[in-house]
């Protein structure tokens, strides 16, 4: 799962559950039946959790594109003094 | 959200919150009904009054129960336990109250009921109180909700007096 796709089955989750929620509160609260708010909300908990818990392909549709190591050598890394300059913590790194 | 783990954690722990807040939204929701229910028990008849040998005593009584509390049922309500004790007032004690009958109601079809019988449980006054005494009958009733605050009142109804005599 991307990061994208951990931001989206967050977000599905939380609304997801909540949408259920006020569903069945209203639907219970409505007809008098309380046994009719539990299978409602059980029912949307079972939903979300087939929806956002497995790892569906349309949760990985923003794959990090890595460069290329051959790329990277071309564009070496820029200088290291400018570098030890502003963190000299930092160890120094081979040349 | 990176891992199964995480993810049915996280769903596990706000679909748990979310069921807890609906349960609550559900025992407040029991202060919105304002019940009127109605009791009226009569005494039929006295069959008997008498001494017991270590100087208490004990009535026998048929009673008459009718009652409507059907209006206490409300969609959080699991069952209705009542019960009808006799009280009164004598010298040492300013309340003795003492447990004539109870009763289970399941459900609203039963909540509506007349009901002839003697006093299920045993009549006692701890000591001899009971001639020509006056007493209230009253219906108690706690109304126990699926979740969430248990609701309890009364009905007194006054006006009954035992014979001065032993029978």
């Amino acid at each position: 799962m991307d990061w994208q796709g951990q931001k989206l089955a967050e977000q599905l989750m939380q609304i997801l559950l909540l949408a259920f929620a006020a569903v069945s509160f209203g639907t219970g609260y409505l007809l008098g039946s309380f046994q009719m708010m539990m299978l409602i909300y059980a029912g949307g908990v079972v939903l979300t959790t087939l929806v956002t818990v497995p790892n569906w392909p349309f949760f990985n549709r923003h794959p990090l594109k890595w460069l290329d190591p051959s790329e990277a050598e071309k564009h070496p890394k820029p200088q290291q003094q400018q570098q030890q300059a502003v963190s000299s913590k930092k160890k120094p790194t081979k040349k | 959200m990176h891992s199964f783990g995480y993810r049915a954690n996280a769903l596990i722990t706000l679909g748990v919150t979310v069921l807890a807040l609906m349960c609550a939204m559900a025992s407040l929701s029991d202060n919105l009904n304002f019940p009127t229910p109605s009791a009226q028990v009569q005494v039929l008849n006295v069959n008997w009054f008498q001494k017991q040998r270590n100087g208490n005593e004990e009535v026998s009584l048929t009673l008459n129960i009718s009652a409507d509390l059907q209006s206490m049922f409300t969609w959080n309500t699991k069952q209705v336990f009542v019960f009808l004790a006799a009280e009164y007032e004598t010298p040492k004690n300013s309340l003795n109250q003492v447990s004539l009958w109870d009763g289970i109601i399941p459900s609203k079809e039963h909540a509506k009921f007349l009901i002839h019988t003697t006093n299920k449980y045993r009549f006692i006054d701890q000591g001899s109180n009971l001639q020509g005494k006056e007493f209230n009958l009253t219906l108690h009733w706690h109304v126990m909700p699926k979740t969430g605050k248990m609701f309890a009142d009364k009905i007194v109804m006054t006006g009954y007096r035992l014979p001065e005599e032993y029978r």
